[in-house]
């Protein structure tokens, strides 16, 4: 296995997981072990097995358009830190200028 | 004259009127209702939950992909799209990625224009942000409800055609009878992505470098306000010898241009993955044909029809055909009006000018409005070619003015006729002295 250098701050952005210069080094050398197990897959011969992204065998399962009770505006906002209005509260997201 | 040609594709985002949501049973009408009042685990994103796709809303998605000439996908499933941003609660939105339930498709515009249509996907949609100052606050009503995106090629060259393009789609799903498409309640949101080509570089079909997405217009007025105002701030910077960064804008529309809009996530990896909640959707010959033939006589096909059977103008059939409500209702006027022996250009020519309330009036009340208006025209046409020539003879000066190009004096032509006539259709004597004049 050609061993590509993990972007370990790249990858700590997207999973919006603050890692300190140590936490990236442990980590990082964590998920270089991870990938080259998971690696181990290659030597399998799949040569007749067709691609698949599941293994349920299940198909269309939908369901019908009926619509059924929801939470109460209480019970979705229970957990919540903070509430404003019936409104679930964050910090400002955009930027503009 | 100009230096470079526009590119633009468009994403349209539908939302679908089904009673339920996309993977749960929260009803998915939002408008005006409680915030957070229609939300469950599964749309909340609470662990756990499992999403289960709304049958009607594949359907409607695979109508939507039809009527747009698109390929349908035998073998589909939905995938992850990942990233935080809080109107989605999940980190991630269940859309599709690689496997669309239609693709390849197009839209023919009026001047003969074809728009490829890339694909149409389902997906789900998210909860509504309000942005104030240091906050920001989330109603999750909106999370979860049935969303179609529609996505163009770069065919488009100019505003105009990515209007008539949004026209046609919206005539398209509102005659589906899937989606309202009501602009100002957000049901439809327009995405354009707008670039320069310079024009040397024309033949080589080389796309630019660079391509700037103005996101979430609610009309097609600021839609083409905005490509406009794109294609001119664009041009100044290329002028400069630079390149416009590429980036996500908005549209202000009390200070008329775009402004940039960046997402403190800067780098966006989706990192799409098939969604292992959901076993994947197929659908048979069978039953796409079935969806098919539930698809009612699309717009541009119901106006050729028109100007064929009944002997309308384009423009006369273009406008009858622009909602179905209105075309069904000069077909069953027209059915009444044969046993009067009204032919269709007179009904099409009242319901065009007069636009009779189509709730209110029965096709069979419109015809004996027509019947009646017939027989005083029969009667008074004789007197109303005197008065017209008389009031025109007596009136030389206002005539002059007409024909100088002085639209008011014709108003004040047919005042002076409408006093001697009395109580007359006023259009018609418009008609005619407009005729006389001339």
């Amino acid at each position: 296995m050609s061993k590509n250098k993990i972007d370990v701050t790249h990858i700590s952005r997207l999973a919006n997981l603050p890692l300190s210069e140590d936490e990236k080094k442990e980590l990082g050398s964590q998920l270089e072990d991870t990938l080259s197990y998971i690696q181990e897959l290659n030597e399998i011969d799949t040569k007749n097995t067709d691609p698949t992204s599941q293994v349920t065998g299940l198909e269309n399962v939908t369901r019908d358009d009926k619509p059924t009770d929801s939470l109460t505006q209480d019970e979705a906002l229970a957990n919540a830190k903070e509430v404003h209005n019936g409104l679930f509260k964050v910090k400002a997201i955009l930027s503009n200028e | 004259m100009n230096k470079y040609t526009p590119v633009i594709g468009l994403e349209t985002h539908v939302e679908l009127k089904t009673s339920s949501k996309m993977f749960c049973g929260c009803a998915a009408n939002y408008f005006g209702k409680q915030p957070n009042s229609q939300t469950c685990p599964v749309c909340l994103g609470l662990p756990g939950a499992l999403p289960v796709p709304n049958k009607k809303a594949i359907d409607w998605c695979i109508k939507i992909s039809l009527s747009l000439n698109c390929k349908i996908n035998m073998f589909s499933k939905f995938d992850r799209k990942n990233y935080f941003y809080p109107d989605l609660s999940k980190g991630y939105q269940i859309s599709q990625y690689d496997l669309p339930f239609g693709h390849n498709g197009h839209i023919t515009l009026s001047n003969g224009n074809r728009i490829r249509i890339r694909r149409v996907h389902m997906e789900e949609d998210t909860g509504k942000l309000i942005h104030d100052g240091e906050i920001s606050l989330i109603d999750f009503n909106r999370s979860g409800v049935p969303l179609v995106e529609i996505v163009t090629e770069p065919d488009f060259h100019d505003a105009k055609d990515v209007k008539e393009y949004l026209q046609k789609l919206r005539q398209a799903v509102r005659y589906l009878d899937v989606a309202d498409a009501d602009m100002e309640k957000g049901d439809m949101r327009l995405e354009p992505n707008i670039s320069l080509r310079d024009k040397q570089q024309e033949t080589s079909n080389i796309l630019p470098n660079y391509k700037v997405e103005v996101k979430n217009i609610n009309s097609f007025k600021f839609v083409e306000k905005a490509v406009n105002y794109e294609i001119k701030r664009q041009t100044e910077i290329l002028d400069k010898n630079e390149v416009p960064p590429q980036e996500t804008r908005g549209w202000d529309e009390i200070q008329q241009k775009t402004f940039s809009q960046r997402s403190k996530e800067d780098a966006m990896d989706y990192r799409y993955f098939p969604e292992p909640d959901i076993p994947p959707i197929t659908f048979t010959d069978t039953q796409i044909a079935e969806l098919k033939s539930q698809i009612p006589e699309l717009p541009d096909a119901k106006r050729k029809r028109f100007e064929a059977e009944y002997k309308l103008t384009e423009y006369d059939a273009e406008i009858l055909t622009r909602e179905k409500n209105l075309a069904d209702y000069f077909e069953n006027t027209v059915k009444v009006g044969q046993d009067y022996k009204i032919n269709p250009k007179q009904i099409a020519n009242t319901i065009i000018n007069k636009k009779p309330n189509i709730e209110n009036i029965l096709p069979a009340t419109l015809v004996k409005i027509i019947v009646k208006a017939g027989q005083t025209d029969a009667m008074d046409e004789k007197k109303l070619q005197k008065v017209v020539k008389e009031v025109l003879t007596q009136n030389t000066k206002a005539v002059e003015e007409y024909l100088g190009g002085k639209e008011n004096a014709l108003m004040f032509l047919l005042g002076q006729a409408m006093k001697k006539l009395g109580k007359v259709d006023a259009s018609q004597v418009k008609q005619l002295l407009v005729k006389m004049i001339k």
